[in-house]
């Protein structure tokens, strides 16, 4: 890492090398309850470029889930705005992929057709989108699975279908709930890896929530990282390490660097996973 | 032991019982109109089926159960469809839905009898009232039941109410709808009958009530092997498609056969 790296990061605002694909301006979001109204999200400020990998790190109810779904147009914002490719988001839209934290796979529809649900939904071209299928699921290593059913699959493969499911329609940017949370820890670094050679390849737009540390500063060009309650972005750290960054990148002192760097927001309020 | 020895020793205790049962009934002379030997049911069964008089009866109650069933599930299906969509459907038909699922709906059958006649009418109609709410209270749990993240995955393709509904909302019920449909299958055939009791020109029902009357005990009994054997039949059936419609539910394997509790 060069001085000069560190200097701008320091600042919290490396502007994207193009033009920003996200742009997320003073964004609020609260709920009326009984005991009176809870502030989920507080002036949430950033933006992601063309090809950026952003990772949004926090712990439980720091309200990252909440800004994915503003983001996902699922839920509206109370306050600000969130806009992709010079559009507010103002509901579902079709040129954003979105992974959940479960597979979310219809189990009466084989890997191809789990896969080619929203060229469905969205009335594409059918036949187009299997052989773009059947491409994407090469490029995961599901090639001659497509026509198992998800049930027939481990955990781990089926995260993946619900990447490539994510990537078929081509959106202009991917968001990724916490996807391998639910994986046992093996499992979760062999996907970091392939998730990191797909972005490679694809150079997709990606927003990319967790709760790990090393999982964002692992995959991510930056890392916001937010606090909660009411859920702030604390500060945005610049991960600039090469790529592609083997496994072992976690033992370098340019990674323990960053994760240090991190932790210490955390240290007075705990509960987050190292 | 090997599921040919068991088999065959569940077989010899069925021919020991029967056996027992004739011994029995010639033994201590049992009156051929309380209980009649195995012999007799048997003799009744083919004297019976020979002379078309069971065969008829059969083709009769066949079609009440059927229509019954075909009505009444399609019926109960979309009034499912409307309550488990619309809230406001489900709010102003709710009062009848709760005061017609509390009542034995058996009970109605003499109403139905005067106000439908004797004739096939009146059977389909008692048999599709108690195939109906099976199917609606399934059809209704099971559209709801659709899974949250499912529903917001959808949602975020800028799926139509109409898309969800079909490609995930259907699905997801079927589950429901199949077991639904078991049940009603055997209660179309339990209306069916109770309304030949109540009335009928023809009809298995029909027959047991007038074998009964005339003291043929034999005759009463190899209606009801015909009838046990139309139930399984039927419930084989709908066993069959479910099996082949949701073969993707894992609990479709360890699934119970719904009718296994007997019929009300």
């Amino acid at each position: 890492m060069t001085s000069t790296g560190r200097v701008a990061a320091d600042e919290g605002r490396v502007a994207p090398v193009s033009a920003p694909v996200i742009a997320v301006r003073r964004l609020g979001k609260s709920y009326e309850t009984a005991r009176g109204p809870v502030v989920a999200l507080d002036n949430i400020d950033f933006t992601v470029g063309e090809g950026e990998f952003v990772a949004l790190l926090g712990p439980s109810g720091c309200g990252k889930s909440t800004l994915l779904k503003i983001l996902a147009g699922l839920l509206s914002a109370s306050s600000g705005e969130a806009v992709l490719r010079g559009t507010v988001i103002a509901g579902p839209r079709r040129d954003i992929g979105v992974v959940f934290q479960s597979p979310v796979l219809f189990p009466w529809r084989t890997v191809l057709a789990n896969v080619v649900l929203p060229a469905d939904v969205q009335r594409l071209g059918r036949e187009q989108h299997r052989r773009l299928a059947m491409e994407l699921l090469d490029l995961v290593g599901l090639a001659g699975f497509e026509h198992r059913y998800p049930w027939e699959l481990s955990g781990g493969m089926q995260q993946r279908v619900a990447m490539v499911r994510a990537l078929i329609h081509d959106p202009a940017m991917l968001l990724m709930d916490e996807p391998f949370g639910a994986l046992d820890a093996m499992t979760r670094e062999q996907m970091n890896l392939e998730l990191q050679r797909i972005w490679l390849e694809r150079r997709k737009t990606v927003v990319f929530i967790t709760h790990s540390i090393p999982e964002a500063v692992f995959l991510a060009d930056r890392v916001l990282v937010m606090t909660p309650r009411p859920g702030r972005i604390a500060e945005i750290v610049p991960v600039e390490i090469a790529r592609p960054r083997p496994l072992d990148v976690m033992n370098t002192e340019a990674f323990g660097a960053s994760v240090r760097r991190i932790r210490a927001h955390f240290s007075a309020h705990g509960g987050l996973d190292a | 032991m090997t599921v040919s020895r068991k088999s065959l020793l569940r077989l010899c205790l069925i021919v020991a019982s029967l056996l027992v049962w004739e011994a029995a009934v010639r033994l201590f002379a049992v009156p051929v109109f309380i209980l009649p030997a195995p012999s007799s049911i048997a003799m009744a069964l083919y004297r019976g089926t020979v002379s078309s008089l069971y065969i008829d009866n059969l083709g009769v109650t066949l079609v009440e159960t059927v229509l019954g069933f075909a009505a009444g599930t399609s019926l109960a299906f979309i009034l499912g469809v409307a309550v488990a969509l619309s809230r406001r459907t489900e709010y102003y038909l709710y009062p009848y839905i709760v005061m017609f699922q509390s009542l034995p709906k058996v009970a109605l059958a003499p109403l139905i009898i005067v106000w439908f006649g004797l004739g096939l009418t009146s059977k389909v109609i008692n048999a599709a009232l108690i195939a109906f709410f099976p199917l609606m209270v399934n059809t209704i749990v099971g559209l709801r039941s659709a899974d949250e993240d499912r529903i917001n995955l959808m949602r975020s393709l800028d799926a139509s109410e109409w898309q969800i509904f079909w490609m995930l909302r259907l699905p997801s019920a079927l589950p429901f709808i199949m077991a639904g449909l078991q049940v009603a299958m055997i209660f179309s055939l339990i209306g069916a009958i109770v309304a030949e009791f109540v009335g009928a020109t023809s009809g298995l029902g029909m027959l047991i009530q007038s074998l009964n009357f005339n003291a043929d005990i034999a005759g009463v009994f190899s209606i009801l092997i015909i009838l046990s054997v139309l139930g399984l039949i039927l419930n084989q059936i709908i066993s069959v498609v479910r099996r082949r419609v949701l073969f993707w539910d894992p609990s479709e394997k360890a699934a119970a056969d719904v009718t296994k509790g007997g019929m009300p």
